[in-house]
C-alpha cells in the first residue's frame, strides 16, 4: 500500500505545500488504491479520470502560490450530493440515468477549496438505513472483519461507502450526511471520525432530500484535525437554502488546541439502557475518565425523554420523506415505467424504482400525515422533539458538551437485523436525539471490541458550538491513542 | 334574491374563492420571471420543476403584495404565518406537492363593500387570504394519447381570497368580482384578468328555506367572466332548488361550468377523495412580520375605491352614481381629475368623461391608456365651454374632431372658425332679419303659438352657422317677438 | 388501530406506489410492527407544549424580486424520459390525463 494514502488531510497539505509530492500523485496513489479495494464496493461511481483532471489543476494552483485550503487533497463524495455532469443516483433504481446540471452548494465549496472529487460512495437508499444495505447498487463490505471470523460485516449506514472508504484508505476524506447518525454510526463502526454540525451550518441546496428538517451534510476522515479543516471548507450560510443560518464560519482547527480545562461534560443517565454490552460501558467509563485527567469534570444530567426519540423520528422522518420523494414520479428526470395512464405511470415507476425500505418509509409516512392522524402522530411527534429540545436545554445549564456511546454494539454481519426493520431502527438509539434537537454531535474511535471492531464515543455539543465539539474529541483522541487499522 | 319553488321559496346562499396571481417579476420562491407568453418551460428554474435536492426561498415583493391586498380589504395582518405542502399527485405540479398554507395565512378577517343596481353596499365578510403557488399547465390537445406540460406558470404567486358565505344572489356576487377586481387593480397587486386567468373563480352554492342552517354546498369552476359567475350560480341555484324539491338530496361535488351550454355538470372525479397531508413545509420557516412594516405598507397605500368615490361625492359635488363610474377603474378616475382639477363646474367634467369620453373609447374600441384625447386636452375643450368661446353643442363637434385629429380644441376652434358669436349686435342682426322674413310665422307666434320659439331659435342658429351663443339668442329673440 | 390490507392498499394509492396484492399481507403486518412500537409515544404528556416549528429558531428570510433564473427550457427538460421540443422551448410529456 501506498504511502501517499495513509497520509491525514493535514499531512497531505504539509506534504504538498513542501513540494514532497504532487496533488496528481496524491490522487494516481488514490485511484490506484479504488481499483483494488473494489471489492468493498464502497463507490457507486469512482472517477479516475476526472480525479486526475482536477489535480493537475490543483498543481497548478500550488505552483502559482494560489492553494486553497484543501488543495489536492482527494475525497469521495456520498452519491446523494448532486455533482453536475457526474451521475447521481441516491443508491436508487427510480434515478438511474440521472446526470445533475447542477452542483450542490457543499461540494462546489469544496471545490472552490482545491479539493478533488475520486467518485461517488455508496450508501443507504435515499439515506434510509444503518447498514448500507437498502443500495440498489449492493452492500459495502466494512474494511474491518472480526478476529477469527471471516464474515463481511456492514460499515454501518446511510454513509456506509463515506465511511468504508476512508477506513480503507480509498479517501482522504469523505462527505457524508446525518438524519438520524448516519454520520456518526458508520464513522463508530469503521473506526474513523464523523461530525454531524448543527442543523442549518451546511447548506441542504443540491442535496437530494430525505428529511428536510433533519438531514445535515457533514466531514468523515481519519482524525479530528481533518474533520475540522473539512467543515471549515463546506459550512457556512446559503441564500438559496432558507434553513440554513447566516452565522460567519469559525476557525474550527484553530479550536483543536483548546484543551478541556474546566469544561463540564455531562453523562446522561437515560443513555444506561439495559443490556448495553459490558465493553460499551466500559468504553464509556474510560471516556469520562479520559476527559476528568484532562481537567474537564463530569456532571450527570438527565434527559427524560430519550426513549421516545426514536419512535419520534420515526414519525417525523418518513412523513417529510413521503412528501419529498412525490417529486420521483418519471416525468422529469429519473427512470420512467410505462403505464397507460398518468397514474398507471406514477404507481409502475415507483413501485420498481423504490427499494423496499424505501418503500416502506413512505407508506409509514403516508399513513401518519393522512386525515384523522395526523394530530396522534406527526403533531404529537413535534411536540416530542420540543421536549426532547427542551431536556437538552436545560442539561447545557449544567454542562457544555454531552459524552455517550455512539452506537449500542459493533459492526455487525451482513444479513443480521434484516428480518425485523425496529431492529435494524434501534442502531441509531444513540444517535437520533441530536438530529430532533438541531445539535451538533461528533463521533471518534476510542477502543476495540474483544474481537477486535473499532467502537465510538459521542460527544454533543450546544448550537452552533462544533468548536467545543473539536476540543473536547480531540483530548480524548489524544488520550484513546486509537491507531488499530482494518486488517481487510 | 329569493327562487320561489314549487314548493315555496328558497335562499341562496353564495361563497366566493378567488385566486389572483400576484404582480411581481419573480415568482413566489424561486428566482424564475413571471412575464406572460414566454416558450414552454423557457421560465422554469430547477427548484419550480422539482429537481433533487432543489429549495424555495421566498419572494418578498409577494409578501407585501399580499400584506397590501389584506389592507385594501381592512383585513388583520397575521405577523407569524406559516407555509404547508398540500399533498397529490399531478403532472402540472412537479413536486407532488403545492406550497400553500393552511392553518396560519398571512391574512386574516376582513371585508369587501359590494356596490349594487339599487345604489345601495352591502358589506360581504372575508375569511382570509394567502399565498400560495400556481401550477404548470397541462395540454391535452396536442396529441391523441398525451399530454404536454407546460410548467412556465409553476410556482408564481396566487392570492387566495376567501369570502365568508355571506352573498345572497348572483348580483351580489359579479358585484364582489367587480369590487375586487377594482381593489387589486388599484393596489396594483393584481391585474385582474379573468380571460387570461389572472384573476379567477370558483363559486360555492347551496340553498336554504330562509332561516335554516346551511344547505349542502357544490363548487364551481371553470368561470372566466364575470358574466358567466352570475350566470353559473344562477343556474347552479335553480337546479338544486329543482333536485330539492323532487325529493332529492344534493350531492356534495365539484361541478365544471359550461359556457356554451350554460349549464353545470359534474366533474369527472380524479379518482378518490383528495387527502392533502398537510403538513408545515420543513423547507421554510415560519414568516414572521415586523408592524412597523406593516404601518409602512398601510401608509404607502393609494387611495382606494370607495374612499375616492367619498372624496368625488363631496368634493366634485358628483352623484354616487356618476362617482362610481369614474372609480370603477382607477385610470378613469385620475383621467377625470385631470380634467375637473380647478374647474368651477366639476359635474360638466364629469359629464363630458363620462358620455363623450366613455361612449367615443368604446366605439373605437379603446381603452383609456390609448385615448386619443388626453385628459389635457379634454380639459381644454372644456376650458372653451366654460368660457363661453364656444357653445356645448358646438364642442360636441370639436370633441369629434379631437378623436379624429388628436390635435387640441383651441386650434380646431380657430381653423374652423367655430368661435361662439356673442357680439350682441350682430345677434340682434341675424334676429331682425329672421323675422323680417318670417312675418307670417311672427304672426302665429304672437297670436299664441308659443312652440314656434324653437323655430325661431333654429333659424337663428342655421343663419350664424350655429355659432350664436344660445343664451343669449334666447334672451333677445324673447324680447324682440315680444314686440 | 390497524393497518389491514385495505389501508395498506389505499395508503399505496396515495403514495402512489403499486403494491401487488400478493405482497400486501405482508406490507400490512411490516407497517403494523412498526407502527406499533411508535405507539409508546402516546404515554408522553404532551398537554400545553407547542410544537417545534423551526429547528434552530431562525425566521424566514425573504430575497428581492428579481429574476435571476430560468431561461433555460432546454437544460430543465433535457434529463426527461420524454419530451417533445417547440421551437426554443419544449414540453414534458406525459400519457393523456382526462380531466
Amino acid at each position: 500500500m501506498s504511502a501517499l494514502t495513509d497520509l491525514t488531510i493535514a499531512e497531505a497539505r504539509a506534504g504538498l505545500a513542501a513540494k514532497r509530492f504532487s496533488a496528481r500523485e496524491l490522487a494516481a496513489a488514490h485511484v490506484e488504491a479504488m481499483e483494488r479495494a473494489k471489492d468493498l464496493n464502497a463507490y457507486i461511481t469512482p472517477t479516475p479520470d476526472k480525479a486526475l483532471e482536477m489535480a493537475a489543476r490543483s498543481d497548478a494552483r500550488l505552483a502559482a502560490g494560489q492553494a486553497g485550503a484543501l488543495e489536492g487533497i482527494p475525497l469521495a463524495i456520498k452519491d446523494l450530493f448532486c455533482t453536475e455532469g457526474t451521475r447521481t443516483t441516491a443508491a436508487s433504481r427510480i434515478l438511474d440515468g440521472f446526470v445533475p446540471p447542477y452542483e450542490s452548494t457543499v461540494t462546489s465549496r469544496l471545490w472552490d477549496a482545491g479539493a478533488v472529487m475520486l467518485g461517488k460512495t455508496n450508501l443507504d437508499e435515499f439515506a434510509m438505513g444503518s447498514s448500507n444495505m437498502t443500495s440498489a447498487f449492493g452492500g459495502v463490505k466494512n474494511p474491518w472483519k472480526r478476529r477469527g471470523d471471516a464474515r463481511d460485516l456492514v460499515p454501518g449506514g446511510s454513509s456506509g461507502g463515506s465511511a468504508a472508504a476512508v477506513a480503507a484508505r480509498i479517501a482522504m476524506g469523505a462527505t457524508a450526511t446525518d438524519t438520524g447518525g448516519s454520520i456518526r454510526q458508520p464513522a463508530a463502526f469503521c473506526g474513523v471520525v464523523g461530525i454531524k454540525p448543527t442543523y442549518g451550518r451546511c447548506s441542504r441546496w443540491g442535496i437530494v432530500a430525505f428529511a428536510s428538517s433533519l438531514d445535515q451534510a457533514g466531514p468523515i476522515a481519519r482524525d479530528v484535525r481533518d474533520t475540522a479543516i473539512m467543515l471549515g471548507a463546506m459550512a457556512g450560510h446559503d441564500a438559496k437554502d432558507s434553513t440554513s443560518v447566516p452565522r460567519a464560519v469559525p476557525d474550527y482547527e484553530a479550536a483543536l488546541g483548546r484543551g478541556v480545562k474546566g469544561l463540564r461534560f455531562g453523562i446522561p443517565r437515560e443513555y444506561m439502557l439495559d443490556g448495553m454490552p459490558a465493553e460499551i460501558a466500559r468504553l464509556w467509563e474510560q471516556g469520562i475518565a479520559w476527559l476528568r485527567e484532562a481537567g474537564a469534570e463530569p456532571v450527570e444530567i438527565s434527559l427524560p425523554h430519550t426513549k421516545y426519540a426514536l419512535p419520534a423520528y420515526y414519525i417525523v422522518a418518513p412523513a417529510e420523506a413521503s412528501s419529498n420523494l412525490a417529486r420521483y414520479d418519471g416525468v422529469r428526470f429519473g427512470t420512467r415505467v410505462a403505464g397507460n395512464s398518468i397514474e398507471e405511470l406514477y404507481e409502475n415507476t415507483r413501485g420498481a424504482g423504490f427499494g423496499a425500505e424505501v418503500r416502506r418509509r413512505i407508506l409509514i409516512g403516508t399513513y401518519v400525515l393522512s386525515a384523522g392522524y395526523y394530530d396522534a402522530y406527526y403533531l404529537k411527534a413535534q411536540k416530542v422533539r420540543a421536549l426532547i429540545a427542551r431536556d437538552f436545554d436545560e442539561a447545557y445549564a449544567k454542562c457544555d458538551v454531552v459524552l455517550t456511546p455512539t452506537a449500542p454494539s459493533a459492526a455487525f454481519a451482513m444479513g443480521e437485523k434484516m428480518d425485523d426493520p425496529v431492529a435494524m431502527y434501534l442502531n441509531d438509539v444513540f444517535t437520533v436525539t441530536v438530529n430532533l434537537a438541531g445539535l451538533p454531535g461528533i463521533s471518534l474511535p476510542a477502543g476495540l471490541s474483544s474481537d477486535g471492531l473499532p467502537l465510538g464515543l459521542q460527544l454533543i455539543g450546544r448550537a452552533f458550538d462544533e468548536e467545543t465539539l473539536f476540543a473536547a474529541s480531540h483530548v480524548l483522541e489524544r488520550a484513546a491513542g486509537f491507531s488499530a487499522r482494518p486488517g481487510a | 334574491m329569493i327562487i320561489e319553488g314549487k314548493t315555496g321559496p328558497w335562499e341562496i346562499v353564495i361563497g366566493l374563492e378567488v385566486h389572483a396571481q400576484v404582480v411581481s417579476d419573480a415568482k413566489l420562491f424561486s428566482g424564475a420571471s413571471t412575464a406572460f407568453g414566454a416558450e414552454p418551460n423557457a421560465q422554469v428554474s430547477f427548484v419550480d420543476a422539482a429537481f433533487p435536492g432543489m429549495l424555495p426561498v421566498i419572494n418578498r415583493a409577494c409578501v407585501e403584495q399580499a400584506v397590501k391586498t389584506g389592507l385594501g380589504l381592512s383585513a388583520t395582518i397575521n405577523e407569524v404565518s406559516v407555509f404547508d405542502r398540500k399533498n397529490y399527485f399531478y403532472p402540472d405540479l412537479p413536486a407532488g406537492y403545492q406550497i400553500s398554507q393552511y392553518k396560519q395565512p398571512i391574512v386574516g378577517e376582513g371585508h369587501l363593500d359590494i356596490d349594487l343596481a339599487s345604489g345601495e353596499t352591502k358589506r360581504v365578510g372575508i375569511e382570509r387570504l394567502h399565498l400560495e403557488q400556481d401550477a404548470g399547465k397541462s395540454i391535452h390537445d396536442q396529441h391523441p394519447q398525451k399530454t404536454y406540460i407546460d410548467l412556465n406558470r409553476a410556482g408564481v404567486a396566487l392570492m387566495e381570497i376567501v369570502s365568508k358565505p355571506e352573498m345572497r344572489s348572483p348580483e351580489e356576487a359579479g358585484a364582489y368580482m367587480r369590487k375586487m377586481r377594482a381593489l387589486v387593480r388599484y393596489l396594483g397587486t393584481c391585474d385582474g384578468n379573468m380571460e387570461e386567468g389572472s384573476l379567477r373563480c370558483d363559486a360555492n352554492v347551496s340553498v336554504r328555506r330562509p332561516g335554516e342552517g346551511l344547505g349542502t354546498r357544490c363548487e364551481l369552476k371553470n368561470i372566466n367572466s364575470i358574466r358567466f359567475v352570475m350566470q353559473a350560480i344562477e343556474y347552479e341555484a335553480r337546479r338544486q332548488v329543482e333536485v330539492l324539491e323532487d325529493g332529492g338530496t344534493i350531492r356534495q361535488e365539484t361541478r365544471l361550468f359550461d359556457s356554451a351550454k350554460g349549464v353545470t355538470r359534474p366533474m369527472r372525479s380524479k379518482e378518490h377523495a383528495h387527502d392533502y397531508r398537510y403538513f408545515p413545509d420543513p423547507d421554510l420557516l415560519p414568516l414572521v412580520l415586523d408592524r412597523k412594516w406593516i404601518e409602512e405598507v398601510r401608509a404607502s397605500l393609494p387611495e382606494l375605491p370607495d374612499a375616492k368615490k367619498a372624496r368625488f361625492v363631496s368634493d366634485y359635488k358628483l352623484t354616487p352614481y356618476d362617482a362610481g363610474v369614474l372609480v370603477a377603474e382607477k385610470e378613469n378616475a385620475e383621467f377625470f381629475e385631470v380634467v375637473a382639477r380647478g374647474r368651477k363646474d366639476p359635474k360638466l367634467a364629469a359629464n363630458w368623461v363620462i358620455v363623450e369620453l366613455f361612449g367615443a373609447l368604446n366605439r373605437l374600441g379603446r381603452d383609456i391608456a390609448s385615448s386619443p384625447v388626453s385628459a389635457r386636452q379634454l380639459a381644454g375643450l372644456l376650458d372653451l365651454i366654460e368660457n363661453d368661446t364656444i357653445s356645448g353643442r358646438i364642442a360636441k363637434d370639436v370633441f369629434g374632431f379631437m378623436v379624429e385629429t388628436g390635435r387640441d380644441a383651441a386650434a380646431i376652434v380657430e381653423e374652423r372658425g367655430l368661435r361662439q358669436v356673442t357680439d350682441t349686435g350682430a345677434i340682434e342682426a341675424a334676429i331682425d332679419k329672421v323675422i323680417a322674413d318670417s312675418a307670417a310665422k311672427v304672426a302665429e307666434y304672437r297670436g299664441g303659438k308659443q312652440a314656434l320659439f324653437g323655430w325661431f331659435v333654429g333659424q337663428v342658429m342655421k343663419s350664424t352657422g350655429g355659432k350664436a351663443n344660445p343664451a343669449a339668442v334666447n334672451e333677445l329673440l324673447r324680447k324682440k317677438l315680444a314686440g | 388501530m390497524s393497518l389491514d390490507k385495505a389501508t395498506v392498499a389505499r395508503v399505496a394509492t396515495l403514495a402512489r406506489i403499486k403494491v401487488p396484492d400478493a405482497d400486501l399481507e405482508r406490507m400490512a403486518g411490516e407497517l403494523q410492527g412498526i407502527m406499533s412500537w411508535i405507539e409508546q409515544l402516546s404515554e408522553v404528556d404532551t398537554k400545553d407544549v407547542a410544537p417545534m416549528s423551526s429547528v434552530v429558531g431562525h425566521v424566514l428570510s425573504q430575497r428581492a424580486d428579481v429574476v435571476a433564473d430560468g431561461g433555460r427550457a432546454d437544460a430543465v427538460t433535457s434529463c426527461a424520459p420524454e419530451r417533445v421540443q417547440l421551437g426554443d422551448g419544449a414540453f414534458f410529456v406525459v400519457p393523456k390525463v382526462i380531466e
